[in-house]
């Protein structure tokens, strides 16, 4: 019964992909290229380890260090809140791209250029969007488990004031989702390691200036579209107001931009694997 | 209606049929208007130099390649638009490794088994079954990497087999193999093909041609030079027997006129002249008699290397 559900389940997402992509790209077997992913990484904790880490040391240098500097800032919805509360909703967010990034970025890089996995997966059943679906997922939980770990210090050091926090989870992983998906489609065009500066080009910037560390009313107003068109600002945003607990209409923008973004690079992945492997 | 069942009924659809097979990379056509049909239960073979367009031919069979023209159905389904369902019943040795180099080697067997959808303890016991097969049992959980070039070849071979195919995509299996290897593989083979599994095998060694292929086709330059069973094309297309004389390198281009008229054809290489004959030992006491002295002489049965020489006016393995 339940297996039956399944089937048809999968059958009506099949049908819906199948609409929007050329037909047998894909064959329903995302969950199977996570799987192997997740064999993957039972060797890896030390990496895992040392991306928890790094935004760790981010907070405890601003909770003891510019905390001290400026002591309070106005939120969202007009309340005052201290600095240090103020930014960790956006590291947290930052955390969940740059984990995304990352493995989205050199691990994938390796598979397409040099390990030839893809090559092997695409002789069964999988199909180049079963490919993109499953590793985009795969970064996506790799940028939650960053983000989930940073929450966990968050609340250890009295940063996570109201129970709303919980609610920045799916929001790091729509984050995740979003930039692995970006991500992987940047990576299908790289040909050659040094290339991999380009997304270091990208990323900084979008770390520094994604209101991370000030409100969207510091830049100068012509600057604010720029930083608007920023994913990660999107997502600081939806965390910033959920960490107080404020929920507004326009929240809804910035979950639309995050997900039509997530769809592109989804799109332009599988577009691109194909054209790469399916020769 | 009726007549379509009783010709179905009669003559089964075979499970691969290209007619006018096109393939094309940017300008370049590597695969030239192919016409081939392979049916149940037969070893189907691809024999031809290197760039004849045999790995780009199978790479279409395989649902890995779009074909550029003409028609392709493989089990009776466009894999144009049935990819996956195809796939799903295909076992595909391509022509270089692609092992999942993170993963240990039964990993390698179990995950790809999992890509078909099978359930976890069906892979467990399959992954045990197929190392035992590629005698690679003692090295399960060794890292791929580990391996040689010839265990290498063996797991794609084993993992190959992880689905059960109706259909085994062969791309120059025995490539780095050692003799040994190669006729356990070839029995294996020919024990899977008993099973009623289909095998479409591409090859440099004429041997294996002959041991392995019911029925095959001479490619060369992306087209088909000549198609039938090993015995057929020998008979078609050279003489029962051949003399082979060597020489020193250079010295075989003055015999040529020397031997005129002495067998039905005769062939010069650089290092060798080979007589195509009915009756070698006799051409062999002519060529003595006109004062011919090679380094060695040989006297033996014609070939697909025979019958290739004729077609294209190569050898196939230099
Ligand atoms: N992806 C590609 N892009 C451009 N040209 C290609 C590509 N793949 C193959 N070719 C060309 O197509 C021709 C046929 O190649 P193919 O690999 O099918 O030959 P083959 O018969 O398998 O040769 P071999 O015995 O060396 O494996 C070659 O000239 C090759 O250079
Ligand atoms: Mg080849």
């Amino acid at each position: 019964m339940a297996a039956n559900t399944e089937i048809t389940g999968a059958a009506r997402s099949r049908a819906a992909t199948l609409r929007i992509l050329p037909p047998g790209l894909y064959a329903g077997r995302a969950s199977k290229v996570l799987e192997r992913s997740l064999l993957v990484s039972k060797k890896m904790w030390l990496v895992f380890l040392s991306g928890i880490v790094e935004p760790a040391v981010y907070l405890l240098a601003f909770q003891i260090g510019f905390g001290r500097l400026v002591t309070e800032v106005v939120g969202p919805g007009g309340e005052v809140m201290s600095y240090a509360a103020f930014v960790a909703p956006a590291l947290m967010m930052a955390s969940a791209m740059n984990g995304a990034v990352y493995d989205a970025t050199f691990n994938v890089f390796f598979k397409i250029r040099h390990a030839r996995t893809y090559e092997g997966m695409l002789a069964t059943p999988v199909g180049p969007v079963d490919i993109a679906m499953g590793e985009i997922s795969w970064s996506m939980l790799r940028g939650g488990l960053y983000a989930v770990a940073f929450l966990a210090i968050m609340t250890l050091l009295g940063l996570s004031g109201s129970p709303w926090v919980v609610l920045l989870v799916p929001v790091a992983l729509l984050v995740a989702f979003t930039f692995a998906a970006l991500g992987m489609a940047c990576v299908t065009f790289i040909r050659t390691v040094s290339q991999f500066d380009y997304i270091q080009l990208a990323v900084m910037p979008l770390f520094l200036f994604s209101a991370t560390f000030y409100p969207l009313s510091v830049y100068p107003e012509p600057l604010r579209p720029v930083v608007q068109l920023s994913p990660l600002y999107h997502g600081i945003e939806l965390a910033r107001e959920l960490s107080v607990g404020v929920v507004e209409p326009a929240m809804l923008g910035h979950v639309g931009y995050l997900a039509a973004l997530a769809a592109l690079g989804l799109w332009v992945t599988s577009r691109r694997l194909a054209g790469l492997l399916l020769r | 209606m009726a007549a379509v069942g009783e010709r179905s009924a009669r003559e089964p659809s075979p499970l691969v049929s290209a007619k006018a097979l096109v393939k094309r990379f940017g300008e370049f056509e590597a695969v030239r208007g192919i016409d081939v049909e392979v049916v149940k239960g037969e070893a189907f073979g691809f024999l031809g130099p290197n760039g004849a367009g045999k790995s780009s031919a199978m790479r279409m069979v395989g649902c890995v390649s779009p074909r550029s023209d003409g028609d392709l159905r493989v089990l009776d389904m466009d894999p144009q638009v049935d990819g996956p369902s195809i796939r799903a019943r295909l076992g595909v040795v391509p022509q270089e490794d692609n092992l999942d180099t993170e993963l240990s080697i039964r990993q390698n067997l179990q995950v790809y088994g999992r890509y078909f959808g099978l359930s976890r303890a069906h892979v467990r016991a399959k992954a045990t079954e197929l190392m035992e097969f590629a005698q690679l049992t003692e090295r399960a959980d060794d890292e791929v990497d580990t391996l040689s070039g010839g265990m290498k070849r063996r797991l794609t071979i084993a993992r190959s087999l992880v689905n059960d195919p109706d259909l085994l995509l062969l791309d120059e299996p025995t490539t780095g193999l050692d003799p040994q290897a190669r006729h356990l593989l070839w029995d294996r083979l020919f024990r899977l093909k008993q099973l009623g599994v289909t095998l479409l095998i591409t090859t440099h060694y004429m041997d294996e041609a002959e041991q392995l292929c019911d029925r095959l086709v001479i490619m060369d330059n992306g087209r088909i030079v000549a198609e039938g069973s090993p015995p057929e094309l020998i008979a078609c297309y050279s003489s029962r027997e051949v003399l082979e004389l060597r020489f020193a390198p250079g010295e075989s281009g003055d015999v040529a006129s020397t031997v005129d008229g002495l067998a039905d054809r005769v062939e010069v290489l650089p290092d060798r002249v080979l007589l195509y004959t009915e009756n070698g030992e006799a051409a062999l006491s002519a060529t003595h008699a006109r004062g011919v002295r090679p380094l060695s002489c040989l006297v033996r049965r014609s070939t697909l290397e025979d019958v290739f020489l004729r077609l294209t006016g190569r050898t196939l393995v230099d």
